[in-house]
């Protein structure tokens, strides 16, 4: 006790709080003063611009009236809206390498750590938060290893971002230049909220320590709640770059500027994507430190170690198939704003040109949903208790590769002649059918449901139920699943079959509803009736080895499934950089072909693979202690 | 003999790089496996109108059709199509039994007309079930043609609408492109540069600000600018020779005025906005 008070009597604790919360209220005015500057310079551009000019309007020939109308006349070509440049292909910088491979590396790397950096410290608050509930120093431990081995992350984002900027800035001077007048001050906020997430991240990481029990507990809790608003800022206000060059709003039909920043901001896609985009990171990043925590475990033999990589392995992976399974949904109402917004976009995504690529993203998430339930039927043999549902594992995978099947079969081939008198025409008359949106719809939501249950039989297997009511509940989730799995059927097959495509879409609602009831009434039923279980025992560490490069497979697809649909979701803008309003007459503005994406998206996803090795291994740098040489340590010591 | 407690870090990243490039692969080899297809932007076309027949004209709509004019996404047949299948129906038939439905709201006459009114305002009439969710058939989920994205110029839509008559041994009845309409066609196609929306004006006020006709005429009083003042100009010139003052503004000079005022007004006017100006004019007496 003595320590903790300086000579003054005081406790040192109140002295922290006042001198943390100052700092604090100093940054907080500060970013508000910035906001405010920002606002200010925003005004000036319409109003006070006006004013400042004025007096040039009103010289006038000595002797002569002032010629009001000029004035006004100039102060009226002052406001003109300005329209999108229309650069024409010599206007394009040439490097004598494709501009656009150089922004798409760029931007794809900058994308993967930006999405790294900002999934992590939302979980590792979750993981803080509930070791403060449990008391279970464990917990804490683990978070500040998940936000030790992303530390340089935040670095490498920021690299790659500024030479996203250069390149940008560089190669696309005209399409930069329209940005920066579109979004005008929103750019300085942006820039400003850097500072604003640094103060927080090393407030937060450097004092996890010094900021672990009592009340200060509460203030680095806070600090990662600061962290994670400032992060998620800057995700929606760069978002928003995005949904403009896809769907411009606060705009006219030639480009120039005719509403304010959150006009332009609030494009018909922005939330879909800040929502699409917010889970998605939380999936891939637990995916990230999943890859971590199974390269650990499988680097060592001793069993305590083993126990905590496989318990953080477990975590990072629970983390990131909860994450996902919502994914698909968030991504649906994505697709419906961008059908809403342009049905001729929508087509090209989904039936057009690109609709080939959804055919690798089938295959991608597959792999993402086998490993992710096979990572959950190995990690079964922690404990005995699960022989009770081992049996159910075969129908499980049964119905997965159905799924997957089903879902990677494509509805258009490329046939010869020969071949289309072979099959009797351009489909196959069974295959045909299961490529086209309603099958596909039915695999989906019948693989996210089975691997819910996988989930559910994992989560139930170190548990037996007390409570008296257990048979009932065990009957309505079973009536729960068998009804949700009807529906999801009856919905795909009678409205996507047999009536008029516009039903099909909706049609789809059904099914994700019964989809979301299965999840949802899962995870209340086993809540309730788990209470008080009995606890049967657990043993991390004991999972096959193999299990872990289930841990490697979910990054790996991770990675280049957010490759793949990126590219998606800037190729629907066909050969637009701002869609309808600044044309791209570069080049590179047309959609390559599906093999040209899938090299580039191989040559970011390893790249990224090598960053993130480099991530680890200076994280791991930091807890590596050389030992003194022993001839050096012989000499001092004679 | 018991083992290490840590094992080969090299020998585990080796094997955890094999997996991870191996896998990364797989997937790369998907890509090989499935058509590859580019997608072109849509070229800027040079048209020879000297020497273009009917055919050469049909034949160009039907490229515009399946290409830049990007139709084929939507109007394919059932169940793909998202849109009425036109290129299955007899349009000119179809159209004539459209202009005869009770909900038809357009202004268009005949076949020619009622294609290019569906294409430049589809939600002049919906086809029943075709409409957007929710509009009870009221709105088209089709985008305007000559906007952008699309942006076909009135010779291309013409073109198509050939095309659309051709295909079923109908009589062509839009007029093979002329090399002046062309020219006036590309006139129009500058205006764009501007910051200004092409968007016609709603009112005749909006309109003179549109033209900044007030930039050379004094509305309200009779003071020279650039060129007379206008506040009596009914009184002065009858609805024809104001028409005719603003669309050839150098057929009649004004006494003691040069000849300054713009030539390009009959291009970058639409009709109506012309009528609202003559017809605000008229009334300044």
């Amino acid at each position: 006790m003595t320590d903790r008070l300086n000579r003054h009597g005081t406790d040192c604790t109140a002295d922290y709080w006042s001198r943390l919360f100052s700092a604090l209220l100093i940054t907080l005015s500060l970013s508000l003063l910035m906001i405010g500057a920002v606002q200010a310079a925003d005004g000036m551009a319409a109003a006070d611009l006006l004013e400042r000019i004025s007096p040039v309007g009103r010289v006038h020939v000595e002797g002569e009236a002032f010629i009001e109308a000029a004035a006004s006349s100039a102060a009226e070509e002052v406001v003109e809206p300005i329209a999108a440049p229309t650069p024409s292909r010599s206007d394009y910088p040439n490097m004598g390498v494709s501009s656009r491979a150089i922004v798409w590396v760029l931007a794809q790397l900058h994308l993967f750590f930006g999405a790294l950096v900002l999934a992590v410290p939302l979980f590792v608050l979750t993981i803080e938060l509930v070791g403060v509930a449990t008391g279970d120093e464990r917990y804490d431990d683990m978070a500040h290893e998940f936000m030790k081995i992303s530390l340089t992350g935040f670095s490498i984002t920021a690299i790659f971002g500024g030479s996203l900027a250069l390149a940008l800035f560089l190669l696309y001077p005209d399409l930069m230049s329209y940005m920066m007048h579109v979004f005008g001050a929103q750019w300085l906020v942006y820039a400003g909220l850097f500072f604003l997430e640094s103060f927080f991240l090393y407030t937060y990481y450097y004092g996890w320590n010094a900021f672990r029990y009592g009340n200060l507990k509460w203030l680095h809790l806070t600090l990662g709640l600061l962290l994670n608003g400032a992060g998620m800022t800057i995700m929606v206000i760069s978002n928003s770059w995005a949904t403009f060059m896809m769907a411009p709003s606060g705009v006219n039909e030639v480009g120039a500027v005719v509403g304010n920043i959150w006009e332009v901001m609030k494009g018909p896609l922005w939330n879909p994507i800040n929502l699409h985009r917010f889970i998605a990171n939380i999936a891939f990043g637990g995916a990230v430190v999943g890859a971590y925590a199974a390269f650990k475990f499988l680097s060592t033999r001793d069993p305590a170690k083993r126990a905590h990589y496989d318990w953080m392995g477990y975590t990072s992976n629970f983390i990131a198939i909860l994450a996902f399974l919502p994914l698909p949904f968030a991504g649906y109402w994505l697709m419906a704003e961008i059908y809403a917004y342009s049905q001729q976009m929508g087509i090209t995504a989904m039936g057009g040109i690109l609709a080939w690529l959804f055919i690798v993203q089938a295959v991608l998430i597959g792999t993402i949903l086998l490993a992710g339930n096979f990572y959950l039927w190995a990690g079964m043999s922690r404990t005995d208790g699960s022989n009770r549902y081992k049996w159910l594992i075969k129908y499980i995978a049964f119905v997965l590769v159905v799924c997957f099947l089903i879902w990677v079969t494509p509805h258009t081939l490329m046939l010869s002649a020969s071949e289309i008198a072979a099959l009797g025409g351009s489909h196959h008359h069974i295959l045909g059918p299961l490529g086209i949106m309603p099958a596909k719809n039915i695999a989906v939501n019948l693989m996210l449901i089975v691997t819910f249950l996988s989930f559910q039989l994992y989560r139930r297997s170190d548990k037996v139920a007390t409570v008296a009511w257990a048979p009932v509940g065990n009957a309505l989730m079973v009536a729960i699943y068998v009804v949700a799995v009807a529906n999801i059927i009856f919905a795909g097959v009678y409205y996507g079959y047999f009536t008029n495509t516009v039903y099909k879409v909706g049609s789809s609602v059904m099914q994700v509803a019964s989809t979301l009831l299965v999840i949802i009434a899962g995870i209340v039923i086993d809540s309730l009736m788990f209470r008080n279980a009995k606890t049967l025992p657990s043993h991390w560490g004991r999972i096959p080895d193999r299990a872990q490069y289930a841990l490697f497979a979910l990054p790996i697809a991770f990675t280049w499934l957010m490759g793949l649909m990126g590219y998606v979701r800037s190729s629907v803008k066909t050969h637009w950089h701002v869609y309808t309003v600044m044309k791209d007459n570069s080049p590179d503005n047309f959609i390559p072909t599906i093999a040209y994406a899938g090299n580039m998206i191989t040559l970011v996803t390893v790249l990224f693979l090598l960053c993130v090795l480099f991530m680890f291994w200076v994280a791991n740098l930091s807890g590596t202690h050389q030992p003194k040489p022993v001839a050096e340590a012989e000499g001092g010591a004679a | 003999m018991s083992q290490p407690a840590e094992r080969s870090g090299g020998n585990v990243l080796i094997k955890t790089l094999v997996f991870s490039l191996g896998l990364t692969l797989v997937f790369t080899l998907v890509t090989y496996l499935l058509p590859q297809v580019e997608g072109e932007a849509p070229m800027e076309t040079q048209f020879d109108l000297s020497s273009m027949t009917m055919d050469d004209f049909v034949a160009l709509g039907e490229n515009l059709f399946n290409n830049k004019g990007t139709c084929t996404l939507c109007h394919k047949p059932a169940p793909l199509g998202r849109a009425p299948d036109i290129q299955g129906m007899d349009m000119v038939a179809t159209s004539a039994k459209r202009l005869a439905d009770e909900r038809y709201q357009g202004e268009a006459k005949d076949a020619a007309a009622y294609i290019l009114e569906s294409m430049v305002a589809p939600s002049k009439y919906v086809v029943a079930t075709w409409g957007k969710k929710g509009s009870n058939d009221s709105e088209s989920p089709m985008p305007a043609v000559d906007k952008a994205p699309i942006q076909l110029s009135n010779l291309e839509m013409d073109a198509v609408i050939a095309y659309l008559q051709a295909k079923d041994g109908n009589e062509v009845t839009v007029a093979l492109p002329s090399p002046e309409a062309a020219a006036k066609v590309a006139a129009v196609d500058t205006g764009a540069a501007t910051g200004a929306a092409p968007a016609p004006a709603a009112t005749a006020e909006e309109a003179l600000g549109k033209y900044a006709c007030s930039a050379c005429h004094a509305m309200d009083s009779a003071d020279t600018l650039v060129g007379p003042g206008l506040v009596d100009v009914g009184a002065r010139l009858a609805v024809d020779e104001i028409r005719q003052s603003i669309l050839d503004p150098n057929a009649v000079l004004a006494e003691g005025f040069p000849a300054a005022m713009p030539t390009d007004f009959a291009e970058k006017m639409t009709v109506k906005e012309l009528e609202m100006i003559v017809n605000f004019l008229v009334e300044k007496k």
